[in-house]
């Protein structure tokens, strides 16, 4: 398959986060041709035309997000990039950050100025510090060369950008947290509605968007959102990062096309080479640590036998019962030797130390099941756990604030369809559970 | 949150530097006016790599700073992980433990490294050394096992590079 790059194309280039080299390689033109060509208008319908959607992890369309920003007389409106980076498996915007600072920059300018907005924020995760010092250097460049500031390129635009870091909590990821963050305050999810779109930074309409996407605007602007959505496979137009870890033998962030077959990404030379150390492929979540895990046989191909792809559709096929998601392209893959009861419990431990706190099916339910998990993973617990596990799935799935909620039910409740035999065998031979792992032989059976 | 008392009375009175209240100030300018308070995070960093810690005393003198109520502080404090509301050692190593870098081992790098540093995760060497504690996901996963000690990344640990690094940084030649 021929894989087109509209993103890391030119991350090799020596010198590339200069702005100099940055520009003579083609950089900023997506700005000269958005203030002096262009409406806003006219870069939001490209932006739709061009099918975009958000790279964070949930896919909305991000050409009707921006169509949704309430435009009130004397208000100001916001841009926020969100480079919070924090789902478990997920490390591609510090990759585009670092080597390619200006273009998250550029594409922040010719994004504000589609939304009007004349001040915008990029919230970066605190322990990504050297990465803000990175984007500063790059926004003082560019604006020493007149790309920010009163009166860009004699437009009559302007703009100013921020770099605010957060101090290390996941759920400022989550879009309305961040804004709290952002506001100097606790990360605590906001209720919705009010969408940010509407009452955002400071009650003012703001769009939050993550790194990806608003990187992948300079290429629509540049070459049209036409020649954007012809690139990928149906509803999922254009590239996507994918940040690859786990049991890789050469794990690492990929510009891939969309539609590419997990197959090929998986063993293919050019990207992650197979399993590390040549052992078999146990399980993959393909979306980062909240999406559901798929064992072997549902990774390549779908339940009914199709090729698996790289997009939002196929990654789905089969709903939570054979699919999962694509999510924000943190793609962790397991070999034989690993334990799925042991990575349930870690994640279950994740969600539960960085539930906020504020609703109670998710700060008591995320508890829970950690200690539930851990009960199971060291060999004291009973097959009446199983089951309360998926009842306590149950009452938190759709019970919550915000979507932290889901993101710690569904991976459980999806290891458990899935490895139902390994977490029951960790009962029965809670002894033997300590010393050896349960490799493939449940899914030989099951498969 | 468990609160160290020893620390909070023993915690002596502070004060900023005229060079840290110019760097405040060009931070708090970066936000509309009245929206100061935005500039509390990337304040606390500062102070912390200041200090080492953020000690009652400093939480409160950021609250003078940004004219607002201690408990604002506080509130901001305690959520961040990064930021440390009891002391810690001179370096803290904060060793990755979420999913992708366990599967690559990182389990066994922080035993080893408590057993190397004689100390569990949480505490402090007796010299004021180091301080170990685990965090989750640093955005690295591909490189793991991670830890991050200040803002700076060590990455594919192994045992070796776990000696070489408390080597390092024991001698004062990592710098951040
Ligand atoms: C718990 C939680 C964590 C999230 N973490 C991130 C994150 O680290 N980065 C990100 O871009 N979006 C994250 N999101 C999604 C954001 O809320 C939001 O949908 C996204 O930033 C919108 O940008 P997009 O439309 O460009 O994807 C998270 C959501 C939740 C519920
Ligand atoms: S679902 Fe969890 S993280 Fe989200 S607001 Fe409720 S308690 Fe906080
Ligand atoms: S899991 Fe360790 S850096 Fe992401």
């Amino acid at each position: 398959m021929n894989n087109r790059k509209l993103l890391l194309e030119n991350i090799d280039i020596q010198g590339i986060e200069s702005f100099d080299i940055y520009r003579k390689n083609g950089g900023y033109r997506s700005v000269e041709k958005a203030l002096k060509k262009m409406s806003p208008q006219e870069i939001v319908e490209e932006v739709k035309i061009s099918g975009l959607r958000g790279r964070g992890g949930a896919g909305f369309p991000t050409g009707m997000k921006w169509s949704f920003l309430a435009k009130p007389e004397g208000v100001p409106r916001y841009l926020v990039c969100n480079a919070d980076e924090s789902e478990p498996g997920t490390f591609k915007d510090r990759y585009l950050m670092e080597k390619l600072p200006h273009l998250l920059i550029e594409g922040m300018i010719t994004s504000s100025y589609a939304l009007g907005a004349n001040l915008s924020f990029i919230y970066i995760r605190g322990e990504f510090m050297y990465i803000l010092h990175i984007l500063e250097k790059a926004i003082a460049e560019a604006k020493a060369n007149g790309f920010l500031g009163k009166n860009i390129l004699g437009s009559g635009y302007d703009l100013e950008l921020r770099v605010v870091p957060g101090g290390g909590a996941y759920i400022c990821g989550e879009e309305t947290a961040l804004l709290e963050s952002l506001e100097g305050k606790r990360g605590n999810p906001r209720i919705k509605p009010p969408f940010p779109a509407v009452k955002g930074l400071w009650g003012c309409p703001t769009v939050v968007n993550n790194v990806e996407s608003i990187a992948a605007v300079v290429p629509i602007v540049n070459d049209g959102g036409a020649a954007y959505a012809q690139i990928g496979i149906g509803k999922s137009t254009g590239t996507k990062l994918i940040s690859a870890c786990g049991n890789l033998a050469r794990p690492g962030v990929y510009e891939i096309e969309m539609g590419m077959t997990v197959e090929e990404f998986i063993y293919g030379d050019d990207y992650c080479r197979g399993i590390a150390n040549g052992k078999k492929l146990k399980a993959c979540i393909p979306g980062g640590s909240s999406v559901p895990i798929l064992p072997h046989f549902l990774v390549c191909k779908t339940a009914a036998g199709e090729d698996r792809l790289m997009s939002y559709e196929s990654l789905s096929d089969g709903g939570f019962a054979s699919g999962s998601m694509l999510g924000s392209g943190g793609f962790i893959v397991f070999d034989e030797d690993q334990c799925i009861v042991r990575n349930t419990y870690n994640f279950a431990r994740f969600y539960a130390h960085e539930s906020c706190g504020q609703c109670s099916p998710c700060r008591e339910g995320t508890g829970w099941m950690e200690k539930v998990l851990h009960r199971l993973e060291n060999g004291h617990g009973n097959m009446r756990d199983i089951d309360l596990l998926e009842e306590i799935n149950k009452k938190i799935e759709g019970n919550t604030i915000c979507p932290l909620g889901d993101a710690a039910a569904w991976p459980v409740a999806a290891a458990i369809r899935h490895f139902r035999a390994e977490f029951e065998w960790h009962v029965t031979h809670p002894e033997e559970a300590q010393k050896r792992n349960f490799g493939l032989i449940q899914q030989m059976v099951t498969a | 949150m468990k609160r160290d008392t020893t620390a909070l009375s023993s915690a002596e009175k502070i004060s900023f530097s005229p060079e840290m209240i110019l760097e405040f100030d060009e931070i708090v300018k970066q936000f509309p006016d009245g929206k100061e308070k935005s500039a509390i995070i990337r304040i606390l960093h500062i102070v912390q790599t200041e200090f080492a810690w953020l000690s009652p005393s400093a939480m409160h003198a950021v609250a003078d700073y940004l004219k607002i109520e201690a408990i604002e502080v506080y509130e901001v404090a305690t959520f961040y992980t990064m930021f440390h509301v009891n002391p810690v050692g001179t370096h803290v190593f904060e060793v990755c433990r979420t999913g992708p870098c366990m599967l690559l081992g990182s389990d066994d790098i922080i035993s080893y490294i408590e057993d190397k540093l004689k100390i569990k995760v949480g505490e402090t060497t007796t010299d004021g050394a180091f301080t170990l504690k685990t965090a989750e996901c640093l955005g690295a996963c591909g490189y793991g096992p991670v830890l991050q000690c200040k803002y700076k990344f060590h990455e594919h640990l192994t045992k070796e590079k776990v000696d070489l690094l408390i080597d390092a940084y024991r001698n004062g030649i990592v710098e951040n």
